[in-house]
């Protein structure tokens, strides 16, 4: 059998298989957004079957709206920090639980009790969205009960009359957002990159070593570079949680499906829900939905493109 | 671990899969909440005949479908309710309590078949401005015009406190019974007072007075429930409504230009509440907490001062102490102001509706003039520890607790000094948007001109909605 009925026999197989799924995402996801698009030119109120056609007013109200471009610039911020933050610390943690110790007679092994840390790092992720956001409500608490504040009103770096109000602070809800996504989902990308790294023959480690490599070396040069394909999706996934954001925002925060405080917040997808559910734009809320899939596909474009490199073969 | 060079490489189709759903994920879900059905054919039941006991025709023996939200007054009442009314009409009742009325409602009125009868309240309610724009509300002043089950002699208009209509009125039609009467100010621990030995303030600087004073003893002046800038802005709206009078309400109400930016009454409430933020008498970060941990807090004695409607009480039921003696306070008097002290913001709340496209509409309106009977008042009031828009509606043997005791007397003692805001009703998106100012003016991020002028931004926007114009009050 020849190569190219060989692959051609291969696609069909292959899409014999597809069929179904391909109607359940045609039906599901795909219908959907068509749909989408066709209301995102009407007042549709999203409580009537009946609205009018408008046009693009939807669109060049869109362009003129503060809150929305707010939220797109909360959401661009979160897509740098989130992928970055996170990828950089599940690395670091990585490396140190599986190639940062320093056995004797020249053994590549983690740290100490690494066993554990890798369990211990990974419990996070087993929580879901709402118990986090129920956690880290009583951790940003603003008055003394709260966690964060308890500890410094003791430490006494704090006032315990004037205790810092977290997710009410315009300068700081964001970070405070930042920093739950990243606590819950460095365990999974360290438990990820454990496993790409332990696919990585130990003779490489042991030859930069017995070349002299220090551990900023092996990681630099050594483990970071067979890892690269790995990085590259998680910074697509990761990517994925920083357009989303909606669950911990609309819980955590204040205002209507979240947002708050004064729209500091906001991201793209409060802002639709809010229009779409509390306000009865439903027309407007999913000309927003139309160009959140336009941003998002652009950028998964980009993503893909900035970080394709030469395959390392091992 | 290598690639082959052929056919679909596995990270290949990984990260593919992976940048779809990039794509995807976070817009599917809200997308795919677009999608509306189309519009069903609603076939209606076998009409009943219309007599003077069955006003609206309701066939015996026929469905109801009754949907409650299921909040702070719980569903047992409602269900009590469809009990008496199956037995009383042979229908058969199906009951859904719950607290995502959006969440499980808005696909059946976009599908064409809504429940019957709809408590639409909540978090998660559906707006009904948004309701009424797109004709989904039945009208209800057949129910008013109809007699009232405790005395046939009486039109059910008749039996109703004053204001209920007014307050249930979208563009001129009554659409929504709200059901509940709650009046709306400050509330205190009748111990903790008698304890310190501080007299509940008349005006705005015995206010700021006793807030000192708590202060002083270690406590809170004034505790709010931050997070939800709804309870504060409440305060500051009577304030505005007592100094400047019921004019200054229309005022907002009816969207004028000057209803904030040149409206010395209004300025002078935000400035007052204001000065409670700059002399620090507020219960520290109760900006940031949610009703439930602000309130428990003031039930621990932490603060003296909580702004609340007459929900309050059965909501804190079990955080209360036995000895706390919670007592109602109107919201105290500016110099100059136009109403007198004992003036309250009080009015119907959890609105009732019928839905246009309701299978059973005549079992709904049926359902609605029940509601208003004697008897169904007494059950929510057993039930629900609050009291109805129906006049004299609880029997007198049912004892109230001290909460709701003392908001009954206060609504005695306002008599016909009552008023009620009807903009929120009206305008979701200017009260937003006024909240999201007051919350920024309780942490200081603002001042009260700012304030005022973004309460006017949000009026002048809101003057362009062209349903406005329906929306009067005189």
């Amino acid at each position: 059998m020849s190569q190219v009925v060989r692959g051609r026999g291969r696609a069909g197989f292959i899409a014999g298989f597809l069929l179904a799924p391909l109607a359940l995402y045609l039906t599901f996801v795909i219908w959907p957004y068509v749909q989408t698009f066709g209301y995102s030119f009407t007042n549709w109120t999203g409580q009537s079957p009946t609205f009018d056609f408008v046009g693009v007013d939807n669109y060049s109200a869109l362009m003129k709206d503060e809150v929305f471009r707010g939220a797109l610039w909360n959401n661009l911020l979160l897509l740098v920090f989130v992928p970055v933050v996170t990828i950089l610390l599940a690395l670091f943690f990585a490396f140190m639980v599986n190639a940062g110790g320093r056995g004797g007679a020249g053994g590549v092994q983690g740290v100490a009790g690494s066993r554990l840390y890798k369990v211990v790092y990974f419990f996070p992720q087993v929580l879901s969205l709402a118990i986090l956001a129920v956690l880290f409500g009583a951790v940003y608490r603003t008055d003394e009960g709260g966690l964060l504040n308890g500890v410094l009103i003791r430490l006494g770096i704090v006032d315990r009359l004037h205790p810092i109000e977290w997710l009410n602070e315009p300068r700081l809800v964001l970070w405070c957002l930042l920093l739950v996504v990243v606590w819950h989902g460095v365990g999974f990308y360290l438990v990820l990159f454990s496993a790409a790294m332990q696919s990585v023959p130990k003779d490489i480690y042991e030859a930069a070593l017995l070349d002299g490599a220090g551990r900023a070396q092996t990681f630099f040069k050594v483990t970071l570079p067979l890892l690269w394909d790995s990085v590259q999706t998680s910074a697509v996934y990761l990517g994925i949680a920083a357009m989303d954001m909606f669950v911990l925002v609309s819980t955590m925060t204040s205002g209507q499906f979240g947002g708050g405080p004064d729209h500091h917040s906001e991201v793209m997808a409060t802002v639709l829900m809010r229009n779409f559910l509390y306000f009865g734009k439903s027309g407007y809320a999913c000309a927003m939905g139309v160009v959140m899939l336009v941003l998002t596909m652009i950028l998964s474009v980009i993503t893909l493109r900035a970080t394709r490199r030469e395959r390392i073969e091992f | 671990m290598g690639s082959t060079g052929e056919g679909f490489g596995r990270r290949d189709l990984i990260k593919r899969s992976a940048a779809l759903g990039l794509i995807s994920v976070p817009t599917m879900s809200f997308l795919s909440a677009c999608a509306s059905g189309g519009e069903d054919t609603t076939k209606g039941p076998d009409k009943g005949a219309v007599s003077k006991e069955n006003p609206f025709g309701v066939a015996k023996g026929g469905k109801m479908d009754v949907v409650v939200f299921k909040g702070g007054f719980g569903d047992d009442y409602a269900k009590a309710w469809e009990a008496a009314f199956d037995k009383k009409w042979g229908t058969t009742s199906s009951h859904l309590g719950t607290q995502e009325i959006t969440g499980k409602l808005q696909t059946r009125f976009n599908g064409g078949n809504p429940p019957d009868v709809v408590d639409n309240s909540g978090a998660q309610k559906i707006k009904l401005d948004v309701l009424f724009k797109s004709n989904q509300l039945a009208d209800l002043t057949p129910v008013l015009d109809a007699p009232s089950l405790d005395d046939p002699a009486k039109t059910v208009r008749d039996t109703l406190i004053a204001g209920t209509v007014e307050q249930g009125t979208q563009g001129g039609k009554f659409v929504s019974l709200n059901y509940v009467y709650t009046v709306y100010g400050f509330w205190y621990s009748g111990k903790l007072f008698k304890e310190k030995g501080w007299t509940p303030p008349k005006t705005w600087d015995e206010f700021l007075a006793v807030c000192a004073k708590a202060k002083e003893a270690g406590l809170g002046g004034l505790a709010h429930q931050g997070k939800y800038p709804y309870y504060i802005n409440v305060v500051i709206m009577d304030l505005i409504a007592k100094k400047g009078g019921l004019e200054a309400m229309k005022a907002i109400d009816n969207l004028e230009p000057n209803a904030f930016e040149g409206n010395a009454a209004a300025l002078a409430a935000v400035e007052a509440v204001y000065e409670v933020v700059e002399k620090d008498l507020l219960l520290p970060g109760t900006n940031g907490l949610t009703h439930t941990e602000s309130q428990t807090a003031w039930n621990q004695y932490k603060a003296a001062f909580i702004p609340s409607g007459s929900w309050l009480e059965n909501e804190q039921l079990k955080q209360t102490p036995d000895d706390f003696d919670m007592q109602f306070l109107p919201v105290p008097l500016l110099a100059d102001s136009k109403l007198p002290f004992e003036a309250i913001r009080a009015g119907a709340g959890e609105p009732f509706i019928v839905p246009e496209k309701a299978a059973n509409k005549a079992g709904g309106l049926e359902f609605i003039r029940s509601m208003l009977s004697r008897e169904w008042s007494t059950i929510f009031a057993q039930q629900a520890n609050s009291l109805t828009v129906v006049k004299d509606g609880v029997d007198p043997g049912v004892k109230l607790r001290p909460g709701t005791q003392s908001a009954v007397t206060a609504l005695k003692a306002a008599g016909t000094n009552t008023f009620n805001y009807l903009y929120p009703d009206w305008y979701s998106e200017m009260d937003t948007a006024i909240q999201d100012a007051s919350n920024e003016l309780m942490a200081k991020r603002i001042q009260p001109k700012e304030w005022i002028k973004r309460a006017q931004a949000a009026v002048n926007k809101a003057a362009q909605d062209p349903n406005a114009k329906n929306n009067r009050r005189s």
